[in-house]
């Protein structure tokens, strides 16, 4: 092998099953994580009379369409959400895939699910019929979302075809500020390389700033790095990495444990490899964060204003500008403390994991929601382990609903949603019209800023209410 | 899949960028099957319809004689955001068989190719040239050749494009590539058998 390679390059290497002329790889899938979506690709099985190639590899659970009020199937009120529910169920039954189902105790969304049970690990092939994939790259894994057909693709053959990717290095330097998390980073890296800026790229995030991160914090960067076009966005794995995946249930044990270890330290790309493209991020100048628009990309920090169409020189982006601003029922210039807002959600497959609800708990505690909030953790354990501390406890006493664990109100599908006109400070992945629900005004924050936005009607600073603690 | 080779088609400009998927077929239609028969709706549903369901006429779809175009021309990241394939459904479900556009989310780019709905990169100045042409010609057509890579504009220019050659040869003769992958057993198991000792953690 020539050179020094990068860690994607080292990871796409030892996947390749055959290579063609055309370039065209086939590539052999680790880990697939399926979900109650998925149903297309399975009935597209059943048509074809196929069955699952790799059975074992395959991990299922129902994080669209489980209502977050109730643990059964039975109990599941709306029979087009229950149908989805348990059609997962008698897929994975039928097809023999691992699954946990809605009373499961390891049920929750599979981006939160897949490192906490240790089934992500680093240098694995991990697919999934779910854009926000690219999360495992966090834990040094190559991790893509891939559409229906090539669901059905990789149940059938455990392969996939895929054209190399170039590679993108984003360094985060210097240290972050007080009261600024891992979603402000990739926010502000979407603010500054654009929501097409990863497009065609598998990104690596590098840099002391993503060094600094904790798992979870890595784990919301590596998740919306397809909120700026990147399929893939991956983190080196450090022994932080270790230290959180040791022990967990699919992790390797003993003697495997120490020959897989030995194996993810070879993975971290070599000095002098070679990119692509390079991007330079100031991680010291970045501020809690808020979108004001209709695209990850339109972000302010949230001692700004919503800026003005006026000042945009492109016309197309200028009347882009216009329709978001519409849309939103904002007025340029506004500062964004000044903006009213109606509900706050935390929760999604950015932001729900234990870090995140520790953070946002501090941030409630003494205090009320003045407006209609709510969390949904990431995973029934994540749950599990908030309540054993106490932090449901801290939400319920400050008014918020303290809820079961699903994808839940940042896509809308089971039944947790936004009103038409409402805005809702989330800590979600997609300010696009409508995604909470018909009419719906997403502003995406951290769990900080949703908090502060919950306790005080308006976004905030955040770093102020920190202060008066 | 249905296999493209060439197309003479209306060709409808929209001039948006950052159009995501979730606009193309709203999350709530997702679950619905592609048999259903209102299917073809769900298209742009939130942009076509307003809250009581009536069309909005400003809409270009909800236009003459743009409602019997086969053909976009679309601005940048198209199909950016959610991997539903739904939306490469749903603007067949339309008629539409090929969208051009400067550049494309990777994984909405990726579903085309596995149904028969061919997407174009072509630069930003030449899909912004031809949206202009479009404009001022309501119904002019463009035509899509797959075979030769090229695009032939309303006013006769023809430019070229770049694909992957296996997509291509897909996407021409209609293949699924399931029963093409199944031609690679043999590497498949050879491969597996070297792998599961080199990463024998994984399966174990």
């Amino acid at each position: 092998m020539a050179g020094p390679q990068t860690m994607f390059d080292k990871i796409w290497q030892r996947h390749v099953i055959v290579e063609r002329d055309d370039g065209q790889c086939l590539l052999y899938v680790d880990r697939h994580l399926s979900h109650d979506g998925s149903f297309h690709a399975f009935s597209a099985l059943r048509e074809a009379k196929l069955g699952v190639r790799r059975p074992g590899q395959t991990f299922a659970t129902p994080d669209h369409y489980s209502p977050t009020d109730v643990r059964t199937i039975e109990a599941i009120e709306n029979p087009e959400l229950r149908e989805k529910v348990e059609t997962l169920a008698v897929n994975a039954r039928d097809f023999d895939v691992t699954h946990f189902g809605i009373d499961d105790d390891r049920m929750g969304i599979v981006h939160v699910i897949g490192p906490e049970l240790g089934i992500t690990q680093p240098g694995i092939l991990l697919v999934c019929g779910d854009s926000h994939t690219s999360t495992h790259g966090a834990m040094g894994a190559l991790a893509c979302g891939i559409g229906a057909s090539e669901v059905a693709h990789v149940l059938a053959t455990q392969t996939l075809w895929q054209k190399k990717p170039k590679t993108q290095r984003i360094t985060v330097d210097g240290k972050l500020g007080f009261g600024v998390t891992g979603k402000d980073v990739i926010l502000a890296i979407i603010g500054q390389i654009s929501a097409a800026g990863g497009a065609g790229y598998a990104i690596e995030y590098a840099g002391p700033v993503i060094r600094d991160l904790s798992i979870e914090g890595r784990l919301t960067v590596s998740n919306m790095s397809i909120e700026a076009g990147a399929r893939v966005g991956m983190i080196a794995p450090d022994d932080k990495t270790f230290e959180y995946l040791e022990g967990r249930p699919y992790a390797p044990k003993g003697a495997a444990w120490d020959k897989a270890v030995s194996y993810w330290r070879t993975l971290p790309t070599d000095d002098g490899a070679i990119f692509d493209r390079e991007v330079k991020v100031d991680g010291g100048a970045i501020a809690p964060m808020v979108t004001w628009g209709n695209s990850p990309e339109n972000v302010v920090q949230v001692t700004d204003a919503v800026p003005d169409p006026d000042a945009e020189s492109n016309p197309e982006r200028r009347e882009s500008l216009r329709r978001a601003i519409d849309y939103m029922a904002l007025t340029p210039g506004t500062p964004m403390t000044k903006v009213k807002v109606d509900r706050a959600f935390i929760g999604s497959c950015t932001n729900s994991r234990i870090e995140d609800l520790r953070q946002a708990a501090a941030v409630v505690k003494g205090r009320k929601a003045v407006i209609p909030a709510m969390v949904s953790p990431g995973s029934m354990q994540v749950k599990k382990v908030a309540e054993a501390e106490g932090l449901d406890k801290v939400f319920t006493d400050a008014g918020f609903e303290w809820r079961h664990s699903a994808c839940s109100m940042c896509v809308g599908l089971n039944g947790d949603s936004v009103a038409a006109g409402e805005r809702t400070a989330s800590t979600s992945n997609r300010n696009f019209k409508g995604r909470q629900g018909p009419g719906s005004r997403t502003h995406l924050v951290s769990p900080v800023m949703a908090a502060a936005a919950a306790v005080t009607g308006t976004f905030t600073d955040v770093r102020r209410l920190m202060e008066e603690k | 899949m249905e296999a493209f080779t060439t197309l003479t088609a209306c060709a409808v400009p929209i001039d948006m960028v950052n159009v995501d998927t979730d606009q193309i077929i709203p999350a709530r239609f997702l679950k619905r099957v592609r048999s259903d028969p209102e299917y073809a709706s769900f298209f742009f549903h939130d942009l076509r319809l307003d809250d009581a369901g009536a069309e909005r006429p400003e809409f270009i779809l909800n236009q003459e004689p743009y409602r019997g175009g086969s053909i976009i021309v679309a601005d940048e990241n198209w199909g950016c955001g959610s991997s539903r394939e739904a939306a490469v459904w749903a603007l067949m479900k339309n008629g539409f068989r090929c969208v051009i556009a400067p550049s494309f989310g990777d994984i909405h780019y990726n579903n085309g190719m596995k149904n028969g709905m061919l997407p174009v990169r072509l630069p930003k100045e030449t899909c912004a040239k031809l949206r202009g042409e479009l404009h001022a010609k309501p119904g002019a057509e463009i035509t899509v050749d797959l075979e030769s890579q090229k695009v032939t504009g309303p006013d006769g220019t023809v430019y070229s494009f770049d694909i992957d050659p296996f997509q291509k040869h897909c996407m021409l003769n209609g293949l699924d590539d399931i029963a093409l992958t199944m031609q690679y057993d043999s590497n498949f198991a050879a491969f597996e058998e070297r792998y599961k000792k080199e990463a024998s953690w994984l399966f174990e």
